[in-house]
């Protein structure tokens, strides 16, 4: 007996022009996203602040992270008519949710901004120049506020600006300054060479120079060496280009091949953990306070757990240039928090931003809690941090880079998936030896074009 | 219940003789005799389950086909593109690799689960009756109980460099084959399938051992007569016995295999490289960071299409030659 059904047959013929049908009629129907408005985000640009009467703020915020809340905290005690309605999430469903956030009836006044340039093209953020011009950001030091800005374009760099940083976030090279003297280095080396000396004393007595992580599910850490050889080998202006997208910007410059064929090289030599491509960010800091490693390439928002983990043994440099004569550059990014365009209390948000980087409670909780710099106006006052700890050396570092005016983005965040799907697994390819120097940034750069033309 | 024939002969009626019908059922109408109407009252018992399914299932179906013909950010005014999405996933080699990945996981978790189901239920209801198999397969059940992030995670350190099988394998001398497996290129997807055939072992034992007992016993006292041995046993009585368990066995299997997406999330994120990467966690990427839901959508459709190419086949071939 066959147990092929005829009944099933029979259905399914019928209900083939159903189906052809409805294919048929799903070509022909609206578009999606037909019926989205999108606002100009006409900004109202008052700087009153937030009044006297109650105002309940609508805020975002990224869980697990501490000083957005710890500064709310202390707005409502100087403002006690600001209350707040804090939603958090984290940080991976931001990225997926803050679209359909910004675009909802019920818009938040503040919120944190994984990326940016494309919810400002699409009218999702408010436009902050009349903030700008009312409260006198303009005058600040110019690199803090040109990463938030993004022209008609779409480009990052210059144009209006959407976004404003909390802080700003300053990254270098890490050491553990008792392994440190194992291999005879007593301060941070000054040229990129007397750095690769002791990357190979390092090697040679049996200590892991670098500790790094590099899971997909982390992301590539090898992306903060790499970058700082780039602004070792090179001058930073490219690479900005490249990540605000200015038209015709590569990232397959001499000088980044120059700075990939180190990393590579670096690589060979055995100078990270042989199993990078498995180890997640959190295991590589733990590897790293535990003794793992004499060097690391990471952020100033690891400081609280430097100090505490590895108190009063962790200092920090920034890459050397490869001359002496050279700046030494930095990834240095702001803390991105936005304000919806529907947003019902920008003007409030808008002083709260004010708040942060000139109300001294408010700076010393940006440092003591946040491990950044607060930037601000340029005599903005100066937060106190325990001399000796890892914390005063970065914000030392970060007023080098303010005057050099060597600040990077990071070359992760040029598109929103550059690094999920260009740095992160071409970077494990080179370390798994199925990619070269050249290969690395052609596909990289491959990548980077099919994101922005799409 | 609804007879093939009736359904089918139906549409063969000419309209002046449906409309006669029509008129006379109008003009006498009597809601019992309307209720009895077999389909009438079939079509009414399935009306919530249908909208349910429409609602939930046929209309983000279709939602998913409409997309992939656009190109769309998930927010602003989509632009229509034609198959355009569909030649960029057949044509970039990163997007076509995670297609050849699920297959490559597909022998872990489909062929080797079955394969090994098959031996183990069969060890099972030859020699360990009572509470030796309940306790067997209790054991090889228990994976499906555990949520699969939770065993994602312990799997990522039994397999980490300094992890539990590495400690095993420098114990017994074997050192020098320690590395970090899910970082590994050569080794990480193998690794995963690992994992995958942990999980889906017992479904296929358990399934399988069920299809078992209800075979008739003297089929096999009569084979043992003849001298058969376990393997032809196997061979020649259980196996065509069990084609339909088979069956649903190496369909859910190979669904899980081309549609993965959690244990391959969580264990190794599609890394390193793209040594992992499955349409799933592509999808989710492209849909979600990249947000290039076109092309997401393109490749969802794309992978609906390859599981019913693998799966229509099999149930197919489960039901074509007679018992």
């Amino acid at each position: 007996m066959s147990y092929r059904s005829p009944r099933c047959t029979g259905v399914g013929l019928r209900s083939l022009p159903v189906l052809l049908l409805a294919v048929a009629l799903v070509g022909a129907c609206a578009p999606p996203g037909a019926g989205t408005t999108s606002s100009s985000g006409a900004p109202s640009g008052g700087t009153s602040g937030c009044g006297t009467a109650p105002v309940k703020l609508n805020a975002y915020f990224e869980t697990g992270f501490d000083l957005p809340f710890k500064l709310s905290e202390e707005f409502t005690k100087q403002f006690p008519n600001v209350t707040w309605d804090i939603k958090q999430d984290q940080f991976t469903n931001l990225i997926n949710e803050t679209p359909r956030v910004l675009a909802s009836n019920d818009p938040p006044d503040l919120i944190r901004l994984p990326t940016m340039a494309s919810f400002a093209k699409e009218g999702l953020l408010k436009n902050l120049d009349p903030y700008a011009t009312g409260f006198g950001w303009d005058k600040w030091p110019v690199p803090q506020l040109s990463q938030n800005r993004v022209s008609s374009d779409g480009t990052r760099g210059s144009g209006s600006l959407y976004a404003m940083g909390l802080n700003y976030s300053l990254t270098g090279v890490f050491y553990n300054k008792k392994l440190a003297a194992q291999i005879g280095m007593t301060e941070p080396p000054k040229t990129l060479v007397e750095f690769q000396d002791f990357l190979a004393k390092a090697k040679a007595a049996g200590l892991l120079p670098i500790m790094e992580w590099g899971s997909a599910k982390s992301g590539m850490g090898l992306a903060f060496p790499l970058q700082a050889l780039m602004a070792s080998l090179g001058p930073v202006g490219p690479i900005n280009d490249w990540i605000f997208q200015k038209r015709g910007a590569t990232i397959d410059t001499p000088s980044n091949l120059e700075a990939a064929k180190r990393l590579a090289q670096w690589i060979k030599n055995g100078y990270f953990p042989s199993d990078i491509n498995a180890i997640e960010y959190t295991d590589s800091n733990g590897r790293f306070t535990k003794g793992e490693g004499i060097f690391t390439f990471n952020g100033d928002w690891e400081n609280a757990d430097y100090d505490k983990n590895l108190s009063g043994n962790t200092g920090f440099f920034l890459m050397p240039a490869s001359q002496p004569s050279g700046k030494p550059g930095a990834m240095s990014a702001p803390l991105t928090f936005g304000i919806a365009a529907k947003a019902k209390h920008a003007d409030c948000a808008a002083f709260f931003f004010n708040w942060v980087a000139t109300n001294r409670t408010g700076r010393q909780i940006d440092v003591s809690v946040g491990g950044s710099n607060p930037g601000g106006p340029a005599g903005a006052p100066l937060s106190s941090v325990p001399a000796g700890s890892v914390t005063s050396e970065t914000l030392a570092a970060g007023n080098v880079i303010g005057k050099a005016g060597t600040a990077m983005d990071f070359i992760a965040n040029a598109t929103s998936s550059i690094f999920a799907q260009g740095w992160t697994p071409e970077l494990q390819k080179m370390v798994g030896g199925k990619q070269d120097a050249a290969g690395l940034l052609k596909a990289v750069q491959a990548e980077y074009q099919r994101e922005i033309a799409h | 219940m609804l007879e093939p024939g009736r359904a089918v002969s139906r549409p063969a009626a000419s309209t002046s003789t449906r409309r006669r019908e029509g008129l006379l059922a109008a003009s006498r109408f009597s809601p019992s005799a309307w209720f009895r109407r077999e389909p009438v009252v079939g079509w009414l018992l399935v009306l919530p389950a249908l909208l349910v399914y429409a609602l939930f299932v046929l209309g983000p179906l279709l939602l998913t086909i409409q997309y992939s013909l656009y190109r769309w950010d998930g927010i602003g005014l989509a632009t229509w593109v034609g198959l355009s999405n569909y030649i960029t996933v057949l044509t970039v080699p990163d997007l076509l690799e995670t297609i050849f990945n699920a297959f490559r996981l597909a022998v872990f978790f489909s062929l080797i689960p079955v394969t090994l189901g098959l031996v183990v239920a069969s060890v099972i209801h030859r020699v360990a009756t009572g509470a030796l198999g309940t306790m067997a397969r209790t054991v090889l059940f228990l994976p499906q109980v555990i949520p699969l992030v939770a065993a994602g995670i312990i799997w990522g350190w039994l397999l980490a460099l300094t992890g539990l099988v590495n400690e095993i394998l420098g114990a017994i001398g074997l050192r020098n084959l320690a590395r970090a497996w899910l970082g590994d290129f050569d080794t990480a997807l193998p690794a995963v399938g690992i994992i995958g055939i942990w999980v889906l072992l017992g479904f296929c034992t358990v399934l399988l051992l069920t299809g078992m007992t209800k075979i008739d016993p003297a089929l096999y006292e009569s084979a043992r007569i003849d001298g058969a041995g376990w393997f032809t046993e196997l061979k020649a009585i259980t196996v065509p016995s069990l084609r339909y368990e088979i069956a649903v066995c190496l369909t859910v299997t190979v669904i899980a295999a081309l549609a993965a997406f959690d244990i391959v999330y969580i264990s190794t994120g599609g890394g390193p490289g793209h040594a992992t990467a499955v349409p799933g966690i592509q999808i989710y990427i492209l849909a979600f960071v990249v947000r290039q839901v076109g092309l997401a959508s393109a490749l969802a459709v794309l992978l609906m299409v390859l599981v019913l190419a693998v799966v229509l086949p099999l149930q197919w071939l489960s039901r074509e030659s007679p018992r």
